[in-house]
């Protein structure tokens, strides 16, 4: 295909292809870069031909890595010319040689809205397309109406509408202010109905963007996806382009799929029906076929079914379906589906409880760890450590061990990671969790960050049974030839504050600990000296009787570092010298380090901040804050023998701890005046020992303890603030510091229309519900689940029940065991109708916190309904016998929250309001019959019918009937209640505290359920 | 969605490079060196994923041209796959018989027909034949 008129562009082509070498090459270049820096000079002389020619030239030279710092104008200039051939140049370069933030592209955005807004289609769509690839923020502000405008225009082409629903793709990225949402649910649901595959494609994708931020908003869409995908799946009225290899647009169907993962929950009974079908269809219907690309092509969108399936919460028939088909694909020799089946057990033990069924396969991961694919071998890794609990800790943990002296460098500190926190999550007992570590370091050292080895020294600190080991496995260590400078840290540590434990096995007196340790010291960098300097000072505290010898050793290396030039040492030099000859003082400041409280292992916090960045937030994730039912609890997990042994970190004994830093504090006053030639600046003597310990005290006593053995020379300035911190620490830290992370209001909500689910979660603790209701019967199962590896203790847990229900809630265990789940029996009966709600009133102590909340209940009035389908004949005459309060009540409603009628019908469903369709003759009514359940009236008919205005969604009259005065009050008032106040969960996942608060305080009349919502307030006024 | 996509030959030559997010020209120069050597020595039997920074390269080799593709981790692997594979398509039939040459001498014509399949990072038109017919009439009015 030739280059029209462009001659120069090919020839000067050819002779960079031509050029023997990288010099001639660049030679050639800087040659043409001078020659067309000498055109554009001259801009009157080119003519546009020209200038276009070399503009492409310019794309070229950059393209090939070259820089072109020049030019950019000639570029943008061709975008204001007025033939399409310059203009499409000017378009296309530019969008290539500059990106968003460029501050050039601001000038042409009055031209470029001229392109958008004007009758040239070609023009429209070059504009659309620059600004669909590089339009920033001010494109966003100035053109999105526009955009807007053509996507929904009936004049323009289908080739200009799907140009526009993307270039609105990215302006909303940009800027999400420029989609206005109460206006474009019904227009998204518009757009859905597009026939022309192409602007569907394009729609879609604008869709996933929208609904990924607000489901709520768009949930009037979810019938219509499911449409389409049923559509695409059935292959019904596809036209042929559109099918790829036989399969109709797997990429709109694998969109479309993606979109509905964003929606919670498929309410719909019907709809929800429909798509399991359709995925049924396509789980079993997706055979292996020859050709590559039609089996790329239906697995692409397998997967993405499954995926589906796993968010819809299937059945557990088809779960396990699901397992048994990703257990074949972590099997086959066929290496994208391999990958892609790990991959996706990974993603599945995010959303469900499919543990034990992926545990079996485990001998099959282990095997693609293996593999010489790298990428295979990430995803096995990330597998294995997320199917690790304690059953298989052992062998997973030993099996990364293992890879870990083979494994490539890029994946080594990823797996040395993975294997710390494995170990100290699940470790069986906390001695292997010590060999575990110091295999790591042995094997990786160089991988194996500080945190690592930090954490390590906190449980070796805060386990006195654990300390004679550590000290015995570090001195092993240090025999042999060529130790990781990490070891020498961790082991010289470690020795330092324990080696008097091993003080009467062979080869661990002080004199040959000490030995063995300083043979390295020439050898270390300054950081891991200074630690040795702390060691010999700590060996020479315990040496008891005192070693003249040793003293004498020891003394001289502190002599020779007096001068030394790095200040951290020479300062730890002069002061351990000082100190080690004032007998007694010594053994006051150099005592052992207290313990350190209990905390979030900083590893861990680690590996979930490495954050992922994606365009859209992942459904994943938004799910797992949504309701992490069951994957954040390891439940069935009966510790094997005995209490597991890593409680014991749970013992923290603050206030004993206080007093000791306290003690310090007075001691170092003493001490101060002697040592006071020593430069007082605080910042370098920070350094190391806070580096050494600085990750694992973020809290404030622990800076406290730590700034105590420092300050103890260094100034006292800091000291008393810190012990201030401590004080106001304990004091501020009671039941405010736990914020629950979940929106409890939003939570309960939900609760009141399904039966299952989370109801309350902080960051230590988690509280399941589930419930099954017969008549005026209910029955309900609390989970508590601890989330840490230390145990929850105090615990407790009343219910408040109002006046109308009886509860009982089986007994409640003081302590939850780590990582365990227990579960609590409630029997509920409902004596009349109400509205008042029962209320858990919980508390619980993790470590010093203790953390107390109150939470409404679920067991509310619609628990003890049950929908009745009646016939016309059986209704009118109920209906018309029951006339006129108190039995029968009309209100008109107003500040409804608009909803379509099929949202209504969806609405009175979940509330177990039965929704008889025909019964009325005008469509817009709806007519419900329900049977309410309780003691004093056993099975009461109850008969609602509902008119709304086609014209006005925001205002309703209802009608309610039943036997009870009460009965038929309250239920209009609860009706009400859900009409006006549809939960609206929020983005934002932590409730503000003053929501939250609001919430908890059901008791008082005023503050019920619906009063945290001002429609509902506003309603009251009404 | 597509962060960018390249294409490039075994020696590492950029044939085509879009980017669908803002990069500084360095740190363009740097993708491309960092993506090339990724792809370069990965053995056929391979999979056609791995992973780039926190997110992961989809690439396909067509003769001794790499096609790769930067999406989200979140993101559909074989679909965007199979995307590379009916990009090559297109650009086959346009080209009849497209090869290395066709894409050097012609590369402002590939920027025209990636923009017709891909904006915004995403997938525009899935449609082999809508997209030929579109660059029909582009054609007419050069």
């Amino acid at each position: 295909m030739a280059l029209l008129g462009m001659r120069g562009l090919s020839v000067f082509i050819s002779d960079v292809r031509n050029c023997q070498n990288k010099e001639q090459e660049r030679l050639r270049i800087d040659k043409e870069l001078g020659n067309i820096r000498t055109r554009f000079k001259n801009e009157k002389g080119l003519t546009p031909n020209e200038k276009k020619k070399y503009v492409w030239k310019m794309l070229y030279i950059y393209m090939l890595g070259y820089d072109v710092d020049f030019g950019h104008m000639e570029a943008l200039s061709l975008i204001s010319a007025p033939k399409y051939p310059e203009k499409q140049v000017g378009y296309i370069v530019t969008s290539c040689l500059l990106n968003e933030s460029h501050e050039f592209l601001r000038m042409v955005i009055n031209t470029v809205r001229n392109d958008i807004i004007g009758r040239n289609e070609t023009f429209q769509c070059l504009a659309l397309t620059m600004v669909g690839n590089i339009g920033g923020k001010e494109f966003a502000e100035s053109l999105a109406p526009d955009v807007q405008r053509l996507l929904i225009s009936s004049s323009c082409r289908p080739l200009v509408r799907k140009k526009a629903a993307l270039c609105l793709l990215r302006l909303y990225r940009k800027n999400p202010d420029v989609v206005n949402i109460d206006g474009w649910s019904d227009r998204m649901s518009q757009l859905l109905d597009e026939r022309d595959l192409g602007v569907l494609t394009s729609v879609m994708s604008l869709f996933v963007a929208l609904v990924s931020n607000n489901n709520e908003a768009y949930w009037n869409c979810l019938p219509k996806c499911a449409k389409i995908l049923e559509r695409l799946a059935r292959n019904q009225d596809i036209p042929q382009e559109y099918t790829y290899y036989g399969i109709p647009s797997p990429w709109l169907q694998v969109k479309t799929m993606k979109a509905l993962q964003y929606f919670p929950t498929v309410e719909d009974p019907n709809t929800r029906r429909a798509l399991f079908e359709v995925l049924q269809r396509i789980l079993m219907g997706t055979d292996v076929v020859k050709n590559v690309n039609k089996n790329n092509a239906s697995h692409a969108v397998l997967f993405e079914a499954l995926a589906l399936v796993m968010h819809l919460d299937a059945e557990k028939e088809m779960m396990s379906q699901c397992v048994a088909l990703l257990g074949k694909f972590i099997a086959v020799r066929e290496p994208n589906i391999r990958y892609l089946g790990l991959e996706n057990m990974t993603r599945m033990l995010l959303i469900t409880d499919v543990q034990d069924l992926i545990k079996r396969h485990q001998a099959q991961i282990v095997t693609s760890l293996k593999d010489p694919d790298i990428s295979i071998r990430r995803r096995a890794l990330d597998l294995l450590y997320g199917m690790c609990d304690v059953t298989n800790a052992k062998d997973i943990v030993e099996e990364l061990l293992q890879y870990l002296s083979t494994a490539d460098f890029v994946m080594r500190e990823e797996l040395a990671l993975k294997a710390a926190i494995l170990a100290e999550k699940f470790a069986p007992d906390l001695s292997w969790y010590v060999d575990v570590i110091l295999q790591l370091i042995d094997k990786a050292g160089d991988f194996v960050s500080d945190d690592i080895w930090y954490r390590v020294v906190q449980f070796v600190t805060n386990n006195e049974d654990l300390q004679p080991y550590a000290a015995a496995k570090a001195r092993e260590y240090l025999d042999k030839p060529a130790l990781h400078e990490t070891m020498v840290k961790v082991s010289a540590y470690i020795l330092g504050e324990y080696s008097h434990l091993l003080a009467r096995r062979p080869g661990c007196n002080p004199k040959e600990i000490f030995t063995i340790i300083n043979e390295k010291l020439p050898t270390v960098s300054k950081p891991t000296v200074a630690i040795l300097l702390s060691t010999y000072a700590k060996i020479l505290m315990h040496t008891e009787p005192s070693d003249p010898e040793l003293q004498e050793q020891i003394w001289a290396i502190f002599r020779k570092y007096e001068s030394y030039i790095d200040v951290e040492i020479q300062q730890r030099a002069v002061e351990y010298f000082v100190l080690s000859r004032k007998g007694a003082a010594l053994a006051d400041v150099l005592a052992e380090m207290p313990k350190f409280p209990e905390r979030q292992s900083a590893l861990l916090k680690k590996a979930e901040d490495a954050e992922v960045d994606t365009a859209e937030q992942s459904a994943i994730k938004l799910r797992s804050q949504q309701q992490t039912s069951n994957a954040l609890v390891v439940t069935d997990q009966q510790p094997v023998n005995g209490p597991l042994p890593i409680n014991q970190l749970g013992l923290v004994r603050i206030p004993s701890q206080k007093m000791e830093a306290s003690s310090h504090n007075q001691g170092l006053t003493k001490e101060n005046g002697a040592v006071s030639k020593v430069d007082p600046e605080p910042a370098p003597s920070a350094d190391f020992l806070g580096d050494l310990l600085g990750p694992l005290a973020i809290e404030g006593p622990p800076a406290a303890t730590v700034s105590a053995e420092q300050n103890m020379i260094s100034g006292l300035e800091a000291t008393p603030n810190a012990a201030d911190a401590l004080a106001l620490a304990t004091v501020g830290d009671q039941s405010n510091s736990v914020q629950p992370i979940v929106n409890i209001a939003e939570r309960f909500h939900a609760l009141c229309l399904k039966d299952s689910g989370v109801l309350y979660e902080d960051p230590y603790m988690q509280i399941g519900i589930k419930s099954e209701w017969r008549a005026h019967h209910g029955h309900l199962v609390l989970f508590l689940g601890n989330k840490n590896t230390s145990p929850l203790l105090s615990v407790r847990a009343v219910i408040l029940p109002p006046t109308h229900l009886k509860v009982e809630l089986s007994l409640v265990p003081e302590t939850i065991p780590p990582r365990a789940q227990v579960q609590c029996p409630l029997e509920v009966v409902n004596l009349r109708a109400s509205r008042d709600i029962a209320v858990l009133d919980f508390s619980y102590k993790f470590g010093t916190t203790v953390v107390s909340v109150k939470l409404r209940l679920p067991a509310v009035l619609n628990k003890f309904l049950q929908p009745k389908s009646v016939s016309a004949e059986e209704f009118f005459p109920q209906w018309k016998s029951l006339s006129g309060p108190p039995l029968k009540l009309q209100e008109v409603v107003r500040v409804v929250k608009p909803m379509s009628l099929p949202e209504m019908t969806n609405l009175f469903t979940s509330l177990h309001l039965g929704v008889i369709p025909g019964l009325d003759t005008n469509s817009n009514n709806l007519v419900s019959c329900t049977g309410f359940y309780s003691e004093s009236t056993r099975a009461m008919l109850c008969l609602i019918r509902v008119e709304t205005d086609p014209s006005d969604r925001t205002q309703l009259r209802i009608t309610i009937a039943s036997g009870d005065p009460t009965l038929t009050f309250e239920l209009k008032e609860f009706i009400k209640e859900h009409l006006i106040n549809i939960p609206t969960p929020t983005p934002a996942p932590a409730p503000s505290p003053a929501l939250a608060a609001a919430a908890l305080q059901p008791q008082s009349p005023i503050t019920r359920a619906g009063y945290t919502d001002p429609g509902v307030m506003l309603a009251g006024l009404l | 969605m597509i962060r960018f996509i390249l294409l490039q030959n075994r020696q590492g030559k950029t044939r085509l490079a879009k980017y669908y997010v803002p990069l500084e020209d360095s740190e363009k120069h740097k993708v491309e060196y960092e993506v090339h050597r990724l792809v370069v020595n990965r053995d056929p039997k391979f999979t056609n994923f791995v992973e780039f920074r926190t997110h992961k390269v989809i690439y396909r080799r067509y003769a001794g041209l790499f096609f790769s593709m930067c999406v989200d981790i979140t993101d559909n692997e074989l679909a965007y796959l199979e995307c590379i594979h009916l990009f090559v398509e297109i650009l086959d039939h346009f080209f009849s018989n497209v090869c290395e040459l066709d894409l050097v001498f012609n590369f402002h014509k590939v920027y025209l027909i990636l923009d017709e399949f891909i904006l915004a990072g995403e997938l525009q038109e899935t449609s082999k034949k809508a997209i030929i017919e579109r660059m029909g009439e582009l054609e007419k009015q050069e």
